[in-house]
């Protein structure tokens, strides 16, 4: 890429600011046009939007990212799927069409769930229960891991299922496709099996970018093995490179709440206190764009910003910090590409059932 | 006079769409989309459909590769589209078997929101195994069980629906689910989305009456249109509903021309263009349910019977269900064929759907509107054979008739989509 550093906003209701009034705005369409669009004119790689199965109040993310796509036209778009209840077959589809609707954007955050909370809205299994913010033991950990790990196996084999020349529409033999050019996934682990092919064509990007946050060894081994993309939650430039070792060869973002301006440090003082897995940072953009070179040099590839009131600390992100490092010749002043794995420097891959 | 509604199908993977056809577009890339959905909201039709199968359809063991094959995920259109059109009601098939209530419930309601009120369910059933082999849970519903999942899916989906109620708490328990917890999401503006069905059978017609604000049909000619309209509103008072919370849309097909000649012609090459020999083989394989492939369609019909039994040679598609006599559909097939000095491919053309709607702007608009008047229907869901400028003439010529004659709006009165139908708050 040559620009240097990465960019991404991470959306979340009003702000990742815990206390941060709730706001009904964040249920109408307009709300996430405008944020988007924002994150667009500062030429951000992309933006993912938070998403879980209750209680806090969301609209479904892949909906959100739908609805938003065709207003904007550069900009990466990375909704997020919780794996642990769903079914790998409609996500599939849903991000592969997502991929159509932006033409080449799309990408999809996914996460495993062990909450029992979520697991009776469902009624289909459960979890062993454990006393708040204690995790399951080892052995139900690791099934998880290694299920979401096949949740993703099937999503990239769906993708794949369309060779990319299938549709022939060849009036003189009166096929529409070339059936050799679709193929079964026959996936069949332990939690599930997928017979494929997929409903929908290959996307444009071949394999839209999967994405994992992950904050300890056991979720950097699932990135390593399913993902695209890492987001993490280093607190210091050691966290950023010990981090680092465990998930080379992946596009590592490392995850910072952001209160941006004069008035930051204060704003974060109010904060204290109040739990945060990523680091907060509070301070001007000067101060920020010092901050990320720091650890950009330590081996992140980028961050993922997570503003902690939206919509101002995602303005004085485009406004301040984007021309801050534009000035510092670390970050792009045009996009330079129309997709989100170019965006990434991510070529778009083979396709594995392609003879 | 009664006021028209109208709805727009996106061409399906059915060989009533001519893709062979120049002006033929994509199916899958997002401009389709909004080129169709524009042009009915232009036509100020009433709502945008989307149908959908989770499986490819396969006949004789091959993924079956003579019609339109692929589609887009439907909620995700749906989400596109309300970015791109402002009134236009916005309809997905979602099927009530590979779904759990929590998901589906909250993606209608995100979509009900994103779209400001202009979100539709058609609920549909499925049971069988060959689809279930995409999903967790595989092929486990007896048919017979099917309108009853279907009805107690449409109920927890619905206890979730109404839960802002009580502050978004929810809990719904029966043979097929139990849940319980917190909807996370405040009421949309529709409260439920519009709930369409599509079933033609007792149970399908039943399950419309007590749930469905409106209800598709197969039938779009007088005599079989009236007496489905009769039937089924007749159905709607035992469940404490009037007659006007149920629209009744037949399915409709249409070719336009300059002069009603010009139409038939049209119509007739049209035809020809969706029953291909090699279709028409095909088509006859679903009701004989064994290999043709050795005979001729421009030669006479098979003189061997049909195979009697489950249907193995086309899966994946819902219509081999009417053939509930194959000997006796095939014995008339054979008559009829040799009444007429028909081959098999002529046989076809004759015995599947013609188009409902053949003629000038004004024959078409004269038509649709008397169907519309005698209770053969409160109005149709149309689907053209070309993707996705099949409605352009259409909405150009016979809507501005309509709109003239008094019985199609100008112009949206309401915001939503149930304002459109006209069939009250969810």
């Amino acid at each position: 890429m040559g620009t240097g550093l990465h960019l991404a906003v991470a959306l979340e209701g009003t702000g990742w600011h815990p206390v941060t009034p709730p706001d009904d705005a964040r249920f109408t369409p307009g709300y996430w046009v405008d944020l988007v669009r924002e994150a667009e004119r500062g030429l951000l790689d992309f933006v993912t939007f938070e998403d879980d199965l209750g209680p806090v109040g969301r609209l479904d993310s892949v909906l959100v990212a739908s609805r938003v796509a065709p207003l904007t036209s550069h900009i990466g778009l990375i909704p997020t799927a919780v794996s642990s209840f769903t079914e790998p077959f409609h996500l599939s589809k849903a991000i592969a069409t997502l991929d159509y609707l932006s033409t080449g954007r799309a990408g999809v955050r996914v996460r495993g769930s062990w909450s029992n909370e979520h697991a009776r809205h469902f009624g289909r299994r459960t979890f062993p229960e454990t006393p708040d913010g204690v995790l399951p033991d080892a052995a139900v950990q690791d099934d998880l891991v290694d299920e979401t790990a096949d949740y993703v196996e099937v999503l990239r084999r769906l993708w794949d299922s369309w060779e990319d020349d299938a549709e022939i529409r060849d009036v003189a033999t009166g096929r529409f496709i070339d059936r050799d050019k679709l193929h079964y996934i026959d996936f069949a682990g332990n939690w599930f099996s997928v017979k494929g092919p997929s409903i929908t064509p290959r996307p444009p990007q071949g394999q839209p970018p999967v994405a994992v946050l992950s904050h300890a060894s056991r979720i950097h081994g699932l990135a390593r093995r399913s993902a695209d993309l890492v987001f993490t939650t280093p607190h210091s430039v050691d966290d950023v490179r010990s981090i680092g070792a465990e998930v080379q060869g992946l596009h590592h973002f490392a995850d910072v709440v952001v209160f941006l301006g004069a008035d930051g440090k204060a704003r974060v003082e109010a904060f204290e206190g109040l739990w945060s897995d990523a680091l907060v940072f509070g301070g001007t953009a000067a101060e920020l764009a010092d901050f990320l070179l720091e650890w950009h040099e330590a081996g992140v590839s980028g961050f993922r910003l997570r503003p902690a009131a939206l919509p101002d600390d995602l303005v004085a992100v485009t406004s301040e910090l984007v021309p801050e490092l534009q000035r510092r010749g670390v970050f792009r002043t045009a996009y330079e590409a129309s997709t989100l794995r170019g965006h990434l420097g991510l070529p778009r891959p083979a396709n594995r059932y392609a003879a | 006079m009664k006021q028209i509604h109208l709805a727009a199908h996106f061409p399906g993977v059915n060989n009533t769409t001519v893709w062979s056809d120049p002006r033929a577009g994509s199916h899958i890339e997002f401009s389709s989309f909004v080129h169709f959905a524009q042009t009915a909201e232009r036509a100020k039709f009433d709502f945008f459909f989307l149908a959908e199968g989770l499986r490819l359809r396969e006949q004789n063991g091959l993924i079956y590769d003579l019609d339109v094959v692929g589609r887009p995920d439907t909620f995700t259109v749906l989400a596109g589209l309300a970015a791109v059109t402002s009134h236009l009601g916005l309809a997905g098939t979602i099927n009530s078997t590979f779904n759990e209530p929590f998901e589906v419930a909250r993606q209608f309601t995100s979509l009900d929101h994103l779209s400001e009120g202009r979100a539709a369910w058609n609920v549909v059933t499925s049971w069988d195994a060959f689809t279930g082999e995409n999903f967790r849970r595989g092929g486990y519903l007896p048919e017979s069980q099917r309108y009853e999942r279907a009805k107690r899916f449409l109920d927890a989906a619905t206890a979730l629906f109404d839960s802002w109620r009580e502050g978004g708490a929810f809990s719904y328990r029966d043979e097929f689910f139990d849940i319980a917890g917190k909807f996370d999401l405040p009421r949309s503006p529709q409260g439920r989305p519009v709930i369409l069905q599509a079933g033609d059978s007792d149970e399908g017609r039943e399950f419309a009456a007590a749930k469905a604000d409106a209800i598709f049909s197969r039938h779009a000619t007088l005599a079989e249109g009236q007496a489905f309209y009769r039937d089924v509103k007749g159905r709607l008072a035992k469940y404490g509903r009037t007659p006007d919370q149920l629209v009744v849309l037949p399915a409709a097909t249409f070719v336009l021309g300059d002069s009603d000649s010009e139409a038939q012609e049209l119509a007739h090459e049209v035809r020809r263009q969706q029953v291909s020999g090699q279709t028409a083989i095909k088509f006859l394989e679903q009701l004989w349910n064994r290999d043709l492939s050795s005979y001729d369609p421009d030669g006479p019909l098979p003189e061997i019977d049909p195979v009697v039994g489950e249907n193995t040679i086309a899966r994946g598609r819902a219509s081999v269900r009417q053939y509930r006599d194959p000997l006796g559909k095939a014995r008339e097939w054979r008559e009829l064929a040799a009444a007429k000095k028909l081959s098999i491919r002529e046989l076809v053309i004759e015995t599947t759907a013609r188009q409902t709607f053949i003629g000038s702007a004004s024959t078409v608009a004269t038509q649709i509107n008397e169907l519309v008047q005698a209770d053969a229907s409160d109005g149709f869901i149309l689907v053209p054979h070309v993707t996705p400028g099949g409605f352009d003439a259409f909405a150009d010529a016979v809507v501005p008739l309509l709109q003239e004659g008094g019985v199609f709006r100008s112009e949206y009165v309401g915001s939503s989509l149930r304002d459109h139908l006209g069939v009250g708050q969810g």
